[in-house]
């Protein structure tokens, strides 16, 4: 298959055309014409190295009623991304390198987003015992991500095995920060005035930071990479930052829902709004911005985590944990960020694409767009208004905290090894 | 009034309404023959989803005394374990054809979100730590009846305040009425962002009840779990009651019109002595009683609505 895509920006570095062929990008400049390719109109549009999401729930096996791998794919590739990880915290736990194998074929049989599992850090998530950490490495799926995210690897002595193991193979633990003694099991919010007022049980700020703490001492002890997942205090990022100006190998995402949506939403008790780690407030937002744009945080992650609607009608403090995330990422980016002048649309192609893919060790991924390169690539509309229509979603769930927002800017086009998946905003 | 769901939804005359219909209902409760025509033919389920025995017979007596049809439900557990929604639940019993909910349920907000998705009138009857909206009219009821007016009367609130939603309900209530609020508990049994709410709603904190007691009208004492001190709030029942507890020495600090009040169930000898609680200048009982007569004000209101009999019909009215 041949593909012309005409005009487009290339994330800052002026227009350009792209050739692709076989699922490469043979050419990039001025190209009259290709003989029998299909041409993309790409004018007014940026290009984008094909969006890579460290940090999704797809919930196959075990909740196939929230979403599968081929509805999360789906939503995956209208959100822009050409790869997604997927958690381990399915029913059974990838915990084993069978398991991890089952995701990654899934994911292929489907073909619309390249789906690389992550691997549990302990066994069934438990925070015991390792999981088969390197049996998961030496799959086909070649895991190099770990995380027993939902939950947080509290037990220094665990964490500090598990970071010392996978440096044989390259491994990274992503961490799941949230110390379970500072809050008590029913926390469901952000500890502070509102929750107060609120009667929720909270997290404190600190449950968090005291993890990320810990975590960039024991990176440093052990000479191990250690990924945050989804920071969401200024705590955190003063830690985090910290430890990068000492040559710690950390890095950090932060999630789309903690860039833009803030826990006074909680007023009301909607559940769609209950997340872990929760809303917090808009001081913590804004400094979350900030180090995404300075680059202290590494990388946007969805936290895509769908939910059976009779899981979320439930009284606040029952209701599942998590929202949806994939298909509105890119928006709220480019809503919050791009349109708010913290970040040029090169500097997206880094935080979403370009470092993911670095972080997960996405070899094909995150490349730039250039001759000989993968054509993984994702055609942006930075002027386009959207209007969130959750029952329009191809997610099979519906809890979606976006719902009726409009955001300027949203993908026109996903590209995956030189065919479309999406063109023109719909699934190709 | 539409629904009750927390004392934020009525303003001062909404709330002073309230109660001088709760007086005219006191009356109504001394009469040899009790009960009133005015809810004949209104349903009214008291769906509980957690353990009550005071609050849900003080609804099941107000609603009959108002000829309501009366029906409790006890949905005790998790509707989670059960695999069935709270919606699910709530749209079940909705579906029966009631015109008013009065729900306990053990999570805060529970009430507010199921008034969302149903057309009958919810009634909270306290949902988790958040709020107890009758339980904090009784109180206002019985300390105005006792000390008049409650503008700019000082009333401290005593004890496990975070864990509260007497605390919640009492304090809007208190403020929307006048008084002069102040919390007392040690750090640990503070609501969190305690300090910026207070500063924002106008009322004080403080960890000495010996300073803060000669100063007030009233005390309110809140009952503290025992099962509080394996959290980690405090260390000793001891501790606690030398800190935070009325005892017989700190009556003695009490301003001689100051009123003590506790919503109950009392814990004697840890929040409050005998001697405090079976004082003279004690409220406890005159809750209890007031309950009725307020719950009965708080189902007039939500469902007699323009259909219903006028006030003076209702209080002048013959008893069926």
């Amino acid at each position: 298959m041949t593909l012309l895509i005409k005009g487009a920006d290339l994330a800052g570095a002026g227009r350009q055309d792209l050739l692709v062929e076989d699922g490469l990008i043979t050419e990039v400049g001025s190209i009259g014409s290709a003989g029998g390719a299909e041409v993309i109109d790409a004018d007014g549009l940026v290009a984008l190295p094909g969006l890579v999401d460290l940090h999704t729930h797809l919930r196959e096996p075990g909740r196939e009623d929230a979403e599968t791998i081929r509805s999360g794919s789906e939503a995956a590739a209208m959100g822009g991304y050409t790869a997604v990880l997927a958690m381990a915290n399915t029913t059974p736990v990838t915990d084993t390198g069978e398991a991890a194998e089952r995701i990654l074929d899934l994911g292929e049989r489907v073909g619309l987003v390249d789906v690389q599992p992550v691997g549990a850090v302990t066994k069934g998530l438990a925070g015991e015992e390792l999981a088969e950490l390197g049996l998961m490495a030496r799959s086909r799926a070649r895991v190099r991500v770990f995380s027993d995210d939902g939950r947080c690897v509290h037990d220094a002595r665990v964490m500090r095995r598990a970071l010392e193991y996978v440096r044989a193979f390259g491994g990274v633990i992503s961490q799941h920060s949230q110390d379970p003694q500072l809050a008590t099991s029913a926390a469901c919010c952000h500890e502070g005035e509102l929750s107060g007022r609120l009667g929720l049980p909270g997290w404190p700020g600190v449950a968090e930071e005291t993890i990320v703490a810990r975590d960039m001492m024991l990176a440093r002890h052990t000479g191990s990479r250690v990924h945050v997942a989804h920071v969401s205090t200024a705590g955190s990022v003063e830690v985090i930052r910290w430890a990068k100006d000492r040559g710690i190998a950390v890095t950090a995402e932060v999630t789309p829902h903690h860039l833009a949506l803030t826990t006074d939403l909680l007023a009301d008790y909607d559940p769609v709004y209950k997340v872990n780690p929760p809303l917090r407030p808009v001081e913590d937002v804004q400094v979350l911005r900030d180090a995404l744009a300075d680059g202290t945080i590494d990388a946007v992650a969805t936290d895509h985590a769908p939910h059976a609607r009779h899981d979320k009608e439930h009284a606040f403090a029952d209701a599942a944990f998590g929202m949806l995330g994939l298909e509105t990422a890119l928006s709220v980016v480019s809503e919050v960020m791009v349109r708010s002048g913290l970040m040029d649309w090169a500097a997206v192609a880094e935080a979403m694409a370009v470092r993911p893919a670095r972080i997960a060790g996405l070899e094909g991924h995150g490349r730039p767009l250039a001759e000989g390169e993968p054509a993984n690539l994702t055609l942006v509309d930075p002027e386009q208004k959207v209007t969130v229509d959750a029952a329009a979603s191809r997610s099979l769930s519906r809890n979606n905290p976006w719902h009726a927002r409009t955001f300027t800017g949203a993908v026109h086009a996903t590209i995956l090894r030189g065919r479309p998946t999406v063109l023109k905003g719909t699934l190709a | 009034m539409r629904h009750l769901l927390s004392m934020h939804d009525l303003d001062r005359d909404e709330v002073l309404q309230l109660l001088d219909t709760a007086a005219s209902m006191h009356d109504v409760q001394r009469r040899e023959v009790k009960k009133l025509p005015t809810l004949r033919g209104r349903t009214v389920v008291n769906l509980f989803f957690e353990d009550s025995t005071r609050t849900r017979s003080s609804f099941e007596i107000a609603g009959k005394w108002l000829s309501a049809d009366v029906i409790n439900i006890s949905a005790k557990g998790s509707s989670v374990s059960k695999g069935e929604s709270l919606r699910d639940t709530v749209l079940t019993v909705a579906a029966m054809g009631v015109d008013g909910l009065v729900i306990r349920h053990q999570a805060s907000g529970a009430t507010l979100q199921v008034s969302k998705w149903i057309d009958a009138v919810v009634i909270n009857a306290g949902d988790g730590m958040h709020e107890h909206p009758t339980q904090a009219l009784l109180d206002a009821y019985t300390i105005r009846h006792r000390l008049g007016d409650l503008e700019g009367r000082h009333i401290a609130i005593v004890g496990d305040l975070t864990h509260s939603r007497v605390l919640r309900s009492n304090l809007i209530c208190l403020k929307t009425l006048g008084a002069r609020v102040t919390l007392v508990a040690p750090p640990t049994l503070m609501p969190s962002g305690i300090d910026g709410w207070a500063a924002k709603d106008g009322f004080d904190t403080s960890y000495d009840l010996d300073a803060v007691l000669p100063t007030v009208d009233g005390a309110m004492m809140l009952r503290v779990q025992r099962e509080r001190m394996s959290g980690g709030f405090f260390p000793t029942a001891r501790e606690y009651t030398v800190g935070y507890g009325l005892t017989r020495e700190r009556l003695e600090l009490l301003p001689d019109h100051a009123v003590i009040a506790h919503p109950g169930p009392m814990n004697r000898g840890l929040e409050i002595a005998a001697d405090a609680a079976d004082s003279a200048r004690s409220l406890i009982l005159d809750q209890v009683s007031a309950g009725v007569a307020v719950r009965m004000a708080v189902l007039y209101h939500a469902l007699a609505g323009e259909q219903g009999v006028g006030e003076r019909e209702l209080v002048e009215g013959k008893s069926v």
